[in-house]
């Protein structure tokens, strides 16, 4: 049970926490030193790479590897063959489910190729030129089956089936035929049909959306070695060691204690690194080879075979009265999950409304199976479609009631006490701080110039807690080692060193923050769900207090008082009184040099299950500039207020904020998966998926709105994901307010707003 | 496959190795000399996290052979900091929290460094040109520039 | 699975006598930016490549015949640096310039660029517009080329087997005279053209062009050197009707496709916009010349 440290800040000034010193691990990065997935290697090890379908879809007839073991330096290859099949069982992935049986066909294809990339066979081999070469030797018989690649498409009756078994959930009555559709969801509250008729506009829009991939710029990578006696070593580079665990022994058939992973230094995940591809591919021939086994992704076989997030269709409906108040909001989401069932709808639909204070909502959600990778998590899954498509709407409906957008969202803002459409009852939240730091805002008030145009979107994130281990270690010199279990994918072994010091009363530089591998700390869930700050935080704090009680015990002994006759201040044992006794303060360097001789190792271990994470809201807004002769939509000016509760480390919440707001603009400007009528991916790389450039954005500003969190002890809301939630709707907005002219398509790239333009004015002649 | 042998000088050291001829000169810093600091992000010259200074020029290590090497001189982000002495740009990364999972910052580094000794007062305008073939996807570029520009700031002053 | 040799000739004979002798196929090495991405992709499998950079005349710019000559494997980052060179010929040094990113300058070479022969290469249209002309060297001796003639088709040049451009020269420049280029991409940087123009020209004393030449890059099989275009300026002071004949005529010579880049009627739009915006920077520069 976390013990709320009671957060006065007008009592208690915070010495750590809320400042921004140099991160622990931070030289390592800037020279190279730190350890990527790919820059561990061990002696002896081979290089693994995986054969993968140009098929979209196609019955995999049969598989001969004959010629490829045949090869000099070739030690191992694997098929489906050397996978063991498993039965159908869902189990988290982050903010997401994923299912056994779907994951062992998606890390090696069984029965067809459902995707363009999906991968087939994998040889481990002395080196990568010979490894490659094995690759060429394999002869794979398909036999090509229709492909669908479109959400709608995929949804008609007559669509290529990709699973013959797909009964369509959530529908009643059970349909009788196999579909493309995974299953139904609905979420609501109250009655929209009498809400429309109680408003005095409504605005129905319907809108889509491509896939976007999360872009990391690090290639998946492992290193496994499997040894005789079947315990094994993984190094990987993944945002959830545990998980990775878990999902290789049961993959492999072993113990979760002869699985031994290591997190490494990973460059990027935002999602994508949640689930495995890699790791038991490498186990796999590790165990059959004999020896470890170093597995590296190209950045081909990372668009082509990694999951980017859905592509979709979403119709989103609002009515409201002429004075501004929404009477009913109704959507219908349909999201592509790639070739396994398991898109990010369900969060989308709970999401979608989420800023609003609503009586009438209803959403409903399908997920849709289509030939391409099969999607994973990217930065709050599901949200940035839906909120994309309702924020766009609720800028209409202002513009429409003459309504200025901020005044209309404050107008129906949800607060403290607003019953979600998804559910639960909030807490304190800071969407109407968001708006009003937005309308106060130098940026609010500066004047446009020509062909410019201003946007603003809110979005919200629920954000997760979860089961969390910290071990915090008081050292014999009084400096502390605390070792968390969640990778820290932003900056966030900075925070958990300066709770650490806040709560211990040490110097921020006496705390050294490590992640501990699977074999040495409890079952932590993985960084993702903006977790690790708030629920390593939350583990850490907890840790750092139950040091302090045997700190305060060691000190009663020492000076022969009653426990509860000593108290902690300023990381120094004092008497709790006059009464107490007259004796000088203690350290906790001085007290745990006498750690041996008064009790041994001093040490605060927790073991949670966090609870109290509270959702964080952000408003964006935008200015862009078009150039209407190209269709060109330049950002000029970009602002994001977001609410974090506490900033432990205000410079990483800004990073946030920043980094989420730039994968948002690219994915409302450029960034989408681009298929040939084949069903093969035709930019595979970063020269054609076109992320944002330092020269294609503005400086971000930022502002932290604190409505602290009463169910962490420093108030902590986890950040990292709303940030992506406002941008295409902001810049949507901003490009209607700069043409005239309302985009219902993602990405708004260049060739489709000049003929959005052309065609406008060609209407005006 | 027969391996040629290279002669060249790596961060001011004289190196020698043997490699393919396929093997560019990314996979010979990382598998042969095991300088992991310069990453593989793209192998195509499209991402910049592979950038190191060959003969005083700013590449993309992906694109040039490592028979190439021979008689010239490369610097990487393992020669940037001289002793335990970061360089400038390395503190200020650190300061600005101008990284945030860190693949990246070698690479910008590296580039940086070469804008800043042509160029010692950039504009905010010139260096987002110049590291335009730098790819981040963490941290928005915002902290990044800022650092390059204070680095050069005070790099002038002192 | 072919073997690769690596050669660095350091002279030209040298390296002529290597590709005219190989077996199987030669490529040559300058910059590598676009050699070693085919190479990596399993797009080409050459046996012998031949590194040309420690070939003198070949990374040299030289003055020749009051213009300049430009070796073959001079990178993108040297001709920026040389004094004269780009307040003479800002056109071709801005398109060379646009080539990648800062790290591909480093590397990237004029004859690279052009012997790559993409539709959408940035240098191309510059140096035609230019009326710059390459001297190919071969096994028979060396020939002039004017540029245009080098591209035949995408990814096909005009040379022969163990022939290499060895260098480009650039003419004399009249008063009066500068040019341009411009390239839509849908980013800032980093992107392979949509669209590129090149235009040349030269004004008499009374602001009128007198010479012009309009190439374009990226809505064709190969770049194209537009004489309608060219014909639109020509005689004119560069006003409204003649910018609007030229954005015409660049538009009418478009031949695009559909691609993950850009579409064809986009591609079409877009070359008479940025026909006219590069003729009008050719034209400011012209009149300071």
């Amino acid at each position: 049970m976390s013990q709320a440290l009671k957060l006065d800040d007008k009592a208690q000034e915070l010495k750590w926490v809320g400042t921004r010193p140099v991160r622990p691990d931070g030289v390592d990065k800037v020279t190279g030193r730190a350890k990527f997935g790919a820059d561990f290697n061990v002696p002896g090890m081979l290089t693994g790479k995986v054969l993968r379908s140009p098929h979209p879809h196609a019955l995999i007839k049969s598989i001969d590897t004959s010629k490829a073991e045949a090869l000099p330096g070739v030690k191992a290859v694997i098929t489906r063959d050397d996978m063991q099949d498993m039965a159908s069982e869902f189990v988290p992935a982050g903010e997401m489910l994923v299912n056994y049986r779907d994951m062992v066909r998606n890390v090696m294809a069984r029965e067809k190729s459902l995707y363009d990339g999906h991968a087939v066979a994998a040889v481990a081999a002395t080196n990568a030129a010979v490894a490659l070469k094995a690759l060429k030797l394999i002869k794979v018989e398909y036999e090509p089956l229709p492909h669908v690649i479109d959400v709608l498409e995929a949804m008609k009756p007559d669509a290529p089936l990709l699973h013959d078994d797909m009964i369509t959930e959530g529908v009643e009555p059970k349909p009788s035929k196999a579909s493309n559709v995974s299953k139904r969801v609905e979420f609501g509250l109250g009655d929209v049909a009498a809400g429309f008729d109680k408003a005095d506009v409504i605005i129905e829009r319907a809108f889509d959306t491509k896939p976007v991939h999360q872009g990391y710029i690090e290639p998946h990578a492992c290193v496994a070695s499997y040894t005789e006696d079947g315990q094994a070593e993984l190094w990987c580079s993944t945002q959830g060691h545990f998980v990775v665990r878990t999902h290789c022994a049961r993959m492999l058939g072993m113990d979760v204690s002869k699985i031994r992973v290591t997190a490494s230094e990973i460059g990027g995940g935002f999602g994508g690194k949640t689930v495995v591809y890699l790791e038991p591919l490498a186990l796999a021939l590790s165990r059959k080879s004999g020896a470890p086994v170093k597995m590296v992704m190209s950045r081909d076989e990372v668009f082509r075979a990694t999951g980017p997030t859905s592509g979709a269709h979403v119709w989103v409906k609002v009515g409201a009265t002429k004075d501004g108040r929404i009477t009913a909001a109704e959507a219908e989401l349909k999201y592509q999950a790639g070739a396994f069932q398991g898109s990010p709808v369900q969060p989308g639909c709970m999401c979608a409304f989420a800023p609003y204070d609503l009586e009438n909502v209803k959403v409903v959600g399908y997920d849709v199976v289509t030939n391409r990778p099969k999607v994973a998590a990217y930065r709050a899954p599901g949200g940035p479609i839906s909120e994309y498509g309702v924020e766009c709407v609720i800028d209409e409906l202002a513009r429409k009631l003459d309504l200025d957008p901020v005044e209309f969202r404050l107008q129906n803002a949800a607060k403290e006490g607003t019953h979600a459409a998804y559910g639960p009852k909030f807490g304190p939240i800071g969407l109407v701080e968001t708006l009003d730091a937005v309308k106060s805002h130098d940026h609010y008030k500066t004047k446009l110039g020509p062909n410019q145009g201003r946007g603003v979107a809110s979005g919200f994130w629920f954000n997760i807690g979860g089961e969390t281990c910290v071990a915090l270690n008081i050292n014999e010199d009084g400096s502390a080692t605390l070792m968390a279990g969640t990778p820290d994918i932003g900056g966030s072994r900075a925070s958990l060193a300066l709770m650490a010091a806040e709560t211990l009363g040490i110097d921020y530089d006496k705390v050294r923050p490590i992640i501990g591998d699977t074999s040495s700390l409890g079952y932590t869930f993985l960084t993702g769900g903006s977790r690790a700050t708030f629920s390593s935080g939350m583990a850490t704090v907890e840790a750092a207090q139950e040091a302090i009680r045997e700190l305060c015990v060691r000190a009663a002994k020492i000076w022969e008082i009653p426990e509860d006759a000593v108290v902690w201040e300023d990381g120094h044992a004092k008497p709790a009184g006059k009464n107490a006794g007259d004796f000088e303060p203690m350290s906790l360097a001085d007290i745990a040099k006498m750690a041996g001789k008064t009790g041994g190792p001093i040490v605060g271990y927790t073991k949670i299950n966090a609870q109290g994470a509270a959702p964080s809201f952000g408003t964006h807004l935008v200015d862009v500039e078009v150039d209407k002769e190209l269709g060109r939509v330049t950002v000029v000016r970009y602002t994001v207020v977001q609410d974090a509760g506490k900033a432990v480390h205000p410079a990483y919440v800004e990073g946030q904020f920043q980094g989420g707001a730039v994968q948002g603009i690219g994915w409302a400007l450029n960034e989408e998966y681009v298929y040939g009528k084949d069903g093969r991916m035709q930019n595979p790389g970063f020269l054609d998926y076109r992320i944002p450039v330092a020269s294609d954005v503005p400086m971000i500003d930022t502002v932290i709105v604190e409505v602290p969190n009463p169910r962490h002890p420093y108030g902590v809301r986890g950040v990292g994901e709303t940030p992506i939630i406002p941008p295409m709707a902001a810049i949507a907005n901003a490009v209607a307010d700069a043409l005239g002219i309302r985009f219902s398509e993602l990405p708004m790239s260049p060739p489709k707003v000049l003929k959005a333009i052309e065609a406008a004015n060609g209407a005006g002649d | 496959m027969s391996k040629t042998h290279v002669s060249t000088t790596i961060n001011g050291d004289p190196v020698e190795f043997l490699c393919e001829p396929e093997q560019t000169l990314l996979d010979v810093l990382r598998d042969e000399l095991y300088l992991t600091g310069s990453k593989e992000g793209c192998a195509s010259g499209d991402c910049g996290a592979c950038s190191v200074m060959l003969d005083g020029r700013l590449v993309c290590s992906c694109l040039v052979l490592g028979p190439e090497l021979n008689g010239r001189t490369v610097e990487t982000i393992e020669g940037m900091a001289t002793g335990d002495q970061l360089h400038p740009l390395q503190q200020k990364f650190l300061e600005h929290a101008a990284l945030q999972c860190g693949i990246c910052t070698p690479g910008f580094l590296v580039a940086a460094k070469a804008l800043l000794e042509k160029n010692p007062d950039p504009t905010e305008t010139e260096v987002r040109y110049w590291l335009a073939g730098n790819l981040c996807r963490c941290t928005g570029y915002d902290k990044i520039i800022r650092a390059v520009l204070d680095t050069a700031s005070e790099m002038r002053g002192s | 699975m072919v073997e690769m040799r690596y050669e660095a000739p350091e002279s030209l004979d040298a390296a002529v006598a290597l590709l005219a002798g190989s077996k199987g196929e030669a490529r040559v090495l300058a910059g590598g930016t676009d050699l070693l991405v085919q190479l990596r992709a399993d797009m080409i499998e050459p046996a012998l490549v031949v590194d040309v950079k420690r070939i003198k005349e070949l990374c040299q710019i030289k003055a020749e015949k009051g213009g300049f000559r430009v070796g073959a494997a001079v990178s993108g980052a040297v001709l920026n640096e040389h004094p004269k060179f780009k307040t003479v010929w800002p056109g071709v040094a801005e398109a060379f310039d646009l080539i990648g990113s800062t790290q591909i300058q480093g590397r990237a070479s004029m004859g690279g660029n052009l012997c790559n022969a993409s539709p959408a290469a940035d240098s191309v249209p510059a140096l035609i517009a230019a009326e710059a002309i390459a001297t190919v060297v071969g096994p028979k001796g060396s020939r002039d080329v004017p540029v245009e003639k080098i591209v035949t088709g995408p990814g096909k040049t005009s040379l022969k087997k163990g022939e290499i451009v060895a260098s480009f020269l650039f003419p004399a420049r009249p008063k009066h005279s500068s040019d341009a280029y411009l390239r839509f991409i849908p980013r800032t940087e980093m992107d392979i053209a949509v669209v590129g123009v090149g235009v040349s020209l030269t004004l008499d004393g009374k602001g009128v062009c007198t010479a012009a030449r309009v190439s374009l890059g990226a809505v064709a099989p190969t770049p194209l050197l537009v004489a309608d275009a060219a014909k639109a300026l020509i005689g004119t002071t560069l006003d409204d009707d003649a910018m609007a004949a030229l954005a015409k005529a660049a538009s009418a010579a478009c031949n695009p496709i559909d691609d993950k880049r850009g579409t064809i009627e986009y591609r079409i739009k877009v070359a008479g916009v940025l026909a006219r915006r590069t003729a009008q920077i050719a034209l400011e520069r012209a009149r300071e010349n």
